[in-house]
């Protein structure tokens, strides 16, 4: 028992040991990369690139999810509003859950598994194949090059694509509001215009905005930090995807607290 | 002048020991030793990608690990370097990776840009693979266009790690003696990690063993060849029997 008990106590020690490095890692990042910010010393063809291919390119996953996601809620909540009658409150409904909470955390998680598991796999076999010391060596700095576009890039294109994915969950929303509830598209949109407020859908951006954060720094740290070759980066994708994931809930428990 | 003093690294055991060595300008230095020696690393520690724990790595009279980011810049600008896994940046293609240090340090004119690729992979054995992808090459094509990319800029010091690993030993004499005509044009310091010994003992100037993490020997090509320092002479000469 006793060993038992002290297997126990090394794990939990190792965890919080390894959790504390990962989460100073990021910081340390952070700070870093906030030192390259005034004044700005970033690579500008790297951060169009960058945001085209993690913004651009996520336009269909995010589409996709968001119209099927508006579809899901009223589904859902379609056997309530019809035993209570409340068909006027399916716009608010729709329009306070996306805006605040389902929107910017649904479209954050698949940007994460397309965007911040890419990022940390091309991080990690760039650092395992030694092109971050090559960089280093013809006298770039790989954070200016290749981490602040990147960071950049996430948070920007996760707030734009928060903007677009909440737009089409609304859409699905009110088309499924009225193909399954009968609930009219203008009964749908009065509801949610009468209801929702600019700070609702300035939240769910704000939340994005952290998000986006959150995913830049915990896969570029991961992808920076990788050791052991090929199997590495496998690893490192794995706990890039793990961390962020719980990242952006603590994040929106805290957002959520502070931003009510 | 590369001066290298009493430098220790370790990462969980120690990788260099008490390393203490001198690279004349203009000299081609092979850096030879059994795997895990401390070669790449003591390569790294000259690049001031690593820096040592104990001990001073001087290079241009600069200490490298008393550098800040700004003035190792400075330094590395003089410096071209050629990686083990040659370091090829995936998402640009081979012309593309040839030109980046160029572009790096400055130069604009793409003709001259154009002019200086087609010419490095000429040297090669490459025209023609301009426009492909380095995840389309073969692990020797990779290799000749590290070299190709690691002297564009003809830099004043050049670290070459395994600069013929996986090459057919026709290509690989033929890179030995590119490198060596390069080096001797340009009057550059080359500081060269090979496995391949006989070929590199053709080119090189002075020679240096590692043996876990210690400088074993440091000497002239015909004085490692003539060594009687038995771990020397064992790797020089290939023999199966010995120390090692």
């Amino acid at each position: 028992m006793a060993t038992e008990d002290e297997g126990i106590s090394a794990q939990t020690g190792r965890a919080v040991l390894s959790l504390a490095t990962d989460v100073g890692g990021a910081a340390v990042l952070a700070g870093r990369l906030l030192r390259r910010m005034a004044p700005p010393r970033l690579d500008g063809p790297e951060l169009w690139r960058n945001l085209h291919r993690m913004g651009v390119r996520s336009l269909p996953i995010v589409g996709v999810t968001a119209l099927f996601t508006g579809g899901i809620m009223v589904i859902q909540a379609g056997v309530l509003i019809r035993r209570f009658g409340a068909e006027g409150l399916l716009g608010w409904g729709a329009g306070f859950a996306t805006l605040r909470e389902v929107g910017p955390i649904l479209i954050a998680l698949m940007f994460s598994g397309r965007v911040g598991a890419n990022n940390t796999a091309e991080l990690a076999t760039m650092t395992v194949t030694e092109q971050i010391d090559a960089l280093e060596t013809l006298a770039i700095d790989p954070l200016s090059y290749l981490i602040l576009p990147r960071v950049i890039a996430m948070v920007v294109m996760l707030f734009v694509l928060t903007i677009y994915g909440d737009v089409l969950a609304l859409a699905g929303a009110a088309f499924m509001g009225d193909a399954l509830l009968g609930v009219s598209t203008a009964t749908f949109w009065n509801g949610f215009i009468e209801t929702i407020r600019v700070w609702d859908m300035a939240t769910g951006l704000i939340k994005s905005a952290l998000f986006g954060g959150v995913i830049a720094l915990s896969s570029s740290h991961f992808g920076l930090a990788v050791t052991g070759g090929a199997p590495g980066v496998g690893r490192a994708v794995n706990a890039s995807v793990v961390a962020s994931a719980t990242g952006i809930f603590v994040c929106d428990y805290l957002a959520t607290y502070v931003l009510q | 002048m590369i001066e290298v003093t009493k430098v220790w690294k370790r990462f969980a055991a120690p990788v260099l020991r008490d390393v203490t060595l001198t690279v004349p300008t203009g000299c081609l230095y092979g850096l030879i030793g059994p795997g895990a020696a401390g070669k790449s690393v003591l390569l790294k520690c000259l690049a001031g990608l690593l820096r040592p724990e104990l001990g001073s790595v001087r290079v241009f009279g600069q200490a490298i690990e008393a550098l800040d980011e700004v003035s190792l810049q400075a330094v590395r600008n003089r410096v071209g370097m050629l990686f083990q896994n040659n370091a090829l940046f995936d998402h640009l293609t081979v012309a593309e990776n040839i030109a980046f240090p160029l572009r790096r340090r400055g130069i604009t004119d793409e003709a001259e840009i154009a002019s200086r690729v087609a010419d490095r992979l000429r040297a090669v054995s490459l025209p023609g693979f301009e426009q492909r992808l380095p995840g389309g090459l073969s692990g020797g094509q990779k290799k000749r266009v590290g070299v190709a990319r690691a002297t564009v800029t003809r830099a004043e010091v050049v670290l070459y790690d395994e600069p013929a690993a996986g090459l057919d030993p026709v290509t690989s004499q033929k890179i030995f003696d590119l490198l060596r005509r390069e080096q001797q044009e340009a009057g550059a310091t080359v500081v060269m990690v090979s496995s391949d010994i006989d070929r590199l003992l053709t080119v090189t100037d002075r020679v240096g063993m590692m043996l876990d993490g210690a400088l074993i020997f440091d000497g002239t090509t015909a004085e490692a060849h003539g060594s009687l320092h038995p771990v020397v002479k064992q790797f020089v000469h290939g023999e199966v029997d010995g120390p090692l």
